[in-house]
């Protein structure tokens, strides 16, 4: 018998999920669905290798960066709540009139939470700024063997000279939005999910 | 005491009268009684009704109906280069062709997550979801309780599949599959002739339908006349064993494969008395050159039946049309291809081999509804001139997946087991590598 996806998660917990993601009750039950078709060990969490064993994940070449942004600091588990945390972030940001509510903290998707989860793609360990090294291990990661090393340090240091404001030759997260301020977050760091 | 034995007995021996009477004898000469068509029109009927109490009972619930169809997400298709762009279009700065910025991460990022939502591949392996419960226990996924009535018949089902059907078809399976062990054992006892080969047909497509009839299957084949002939290879999307069946039901084909031990073992040694089978040994498989070699002095000889393969080289559950391995390409001659496609809604014949063995898939299979499917001949393609083989595997693919209905995907069946290779990525991060250092590649 197939997993009963939609009746193993119970309605509370639909709730809450809701609330601290904003996905909607169908796409917390179709993406439910999801996570337990890719939880092939059935004990309701994810490893990395469950991630792997996606193709177009593997062939990415951020992949490994990107599986790592689902497990906190020292752990090799992820369980549903922390998949549907770490995928709010690309959820597309709401229309400002309808959160009226002042408690809320900002939501998972707003654009500063956007930035910040890119930044935190580049800066490995977690000191706030983004270094030359960092930068470099990102760009070696998406170029592969098809540049040389000179060229590459280069490129991040010209990336660095251009960014950096304050002069201590690292990006810090102020810098880094300002860097991006023109692009389209939005619509560049959401997914399009269906109802 | 004993009187109880013997009316037992006598009643075994009534009920399989009945059976070869009815379905073995008419299915042997390929007349048809009409009883699979009643049965058929009943199961439509129910399943219709059963659809709508369904629906109507989850809207009185109002729980939210998800909508199994249509994805998840919408994806953008632009190229990497298209995209990246755009990505680099809020710029202040003149854009120098040839340049990183820090928010070319964005475009793997969405990628990844994208991915990670829904992708083309994994759910390729497992069975596809139904719109609508068809009232089998095994895709029971997302159907919650509705009603009493839904409930009964569900009930009522199980035991007519399980007391009734199954024994039924075990029977007719265990028949069907005797009389082709000894019926091409005795045909292979005579001299090679014209007489010889067509009995040899005939016990073939005897066997296959009793064993179709056996599965309760009902196949249309379309486009007849594109059927393939003699001396050339017929080449399908395979989604379980038991396509082998559907297709030698409407002509006789040679198979090609591996020696098994066990029942499998015993059928081959059968049939290659009969008609000339290709069988490789476990050791010949691994030679390339060994397998085409053999399969082009097949293929070479015009009085031999065409050879049934499946490039695919594994089962995908029939909702896509996976990477063709160019190998079946290579041998030359003229490819039939042919466009299987079955009806969920009465059974899934999808063979999940890595949920179950062969023996559950059977009973899985005996005690699903019926089996409905579609068939299509297309017509014959030839490799061309300047083809390679790995375009010509494509364009047969891409025609077979046009007719079927089917998802043309270029990725590899082999992926239901092995990891993704690496030139992919490689190919990735080399276009990318393009657009930061520019035109000029050092």
């Amino acid at each position: 018998m197939g997993s009963r996806a939609s009746t193993l998660l119970r309605d509370e917990e639909i709730e809450e999920i809701k609330k601290e993601t904003g996905f909607s009750h169908s796409q917390i039950t179709r993406l439910y669905s999801r996570f337990t078709s890719l939880d092939k060990g059935e004990n309701g969490t994810l490893c990395r290798e469950d991630f792997q064993r996606i193709p177009e994940l593997a062939i990415n070449p951020l992949g490994d960066r990107i599986i790592n942004a689902f497990f906190p600091e020292g752990e090799d588990q992820v369980n549903f709540r922390g998949f549907m945390r770490t995928l709010a972030h690309f959820r597309p940001i709401d229309d400002p009139e309808k959160n009226k509510d002042p408690n809320v903290s900002e939501p998972l998707n707003s654009r500063n939470n956007k930035l910040l989860f890119a930044f935190r793609l580049y800066d490995l360990d977690k000191d706030d700024k983004i270094s030359r090294d960092e930068l470099l291990q990102v760009l070696r990661m998406m170029v592969g063997v098809n540049i040389s090393d000179d060229q590459l340090g280069s490129i991040a240091d010209r990336t660095i000279q251009e960014a950096d404001q304050d002069g201590d030759s690292s990006i810090s997260f102020t810098e880094f939005i300002k860097v991006l301020e023109k692009v389209d977050v939005e619509q560049k760091m959401s997914i399009r999910f269906l109802h | 005491m004993e009187d109880f034995g013997n009316i037992v007995c006598s009643a075994f021996i009534v009920w399989l009268t009945l059976v070869v009477g009815l379905i073995v004898l008419p299915a042997m000469f390929g007349i048809s009684l009409g009883i699979t068509e009643v049965y058929m029109k009943v199961l439509v009927k129910t399943l219709e009704w059963a659809t709508l109490r369904i629906q109507r009972g989850s809207k009185e619930q109002q729980k939210p109906t998800t909508l199994v169809s249509n994805g998840i997400i919408l994806r953008d298709d632009g190229s990497m280069e298209k995209e990246i762009t755009d990505l680099r279009k809020g710029r202040s700065k003149p854009q120098i062709n040839g340049e990183f910025e820090l928010s070319d991460i964005f475009y793997f990022s969405k990628k990844g997550f994208e991915s990670i939502v829904e992708d083309e591949v994994t759910h390729r392996f497992t069975s596809e979801e139904l719109v609508s419960w068809n009232l089998l226990t095994r895709s029971n996924n997302n159907f919650q309780y509705i009603s009493l009535r839904i409930s009964i018949i569900w009930v009522l089902g199980v035991c007519i599949r399980y007391c009734i059907l199954l024994p039924l078809r075990v029977t007719l399976a265990t028949i069907g599959l005797s009389w082709l062990v000894i019926g091409a054992s005795l045909v292979g006892l005579l001299p090679n002739s014209r007489v010889k080969n067509w009995l040899s047909e005939l016990v073939h497509l005897m066997c296959y339908r009793i064993c179709a009839r056996g599965l309760s299957a009902t196949i249309c084949y379309h486009n007849k006349e594109n059927r393939p002939m003699k001396g050339g290879i017929c080449v399908a999307n395979h989604t379980s064993p038991i396509d082998i069946v559907i297709l030698a039901n409407d002509g006789c084909y040679a198979m090609v494969g591996q020696v098994h031990g066990g029942l499998l073992g015993i059928i081959q040694r059968a049939i290659v008395k009969a008609c000339p089978h290709v069988w490789f040994e476990r050791s010949e498989m691994k030679d390339r050159s060994l397998v085409t070699k053999r399969l082009r002095n097949h293929v070479a000889d015009k009085t031999k039946l065409p050879i049934l393969i499946f490039p695919e080289g594994t089962c995908v559950n029939n909702t896509s049309v996976m990477m063709f391995k160019k190998g079946s390409f290579e041998i030359g001659g003229t490819i039939y291809p042919v466009a299987i496609k079955y009806d969920p809604r009465f059974g899934d014949a999808f063979w999940n081999s890595a949920k179950y063995n062969m023996v559950s898939y059977l009973i899985r299979m005996m005690t699903s509804w019926a089996i409905v499917c579609d068939v299509w001949y297309l017509p014959s393609m030839i490799r061309q001139e300047e083809e390679s083989a790995v375009q010509f595997a494509n364009r047969v693919k891409a025609a077979i997946a046009r007719q079927g209905g089917l998802v043309d995907l270029s990725w590899d069946g082999g992926l239901k087991r092995a990891k993704v290779k690496d030139t992919y990525k490689e190919e990735q991060q080399k276009s990318y590598s393009k657009m930061i250092v520019g035109d000029d590649s050092s």
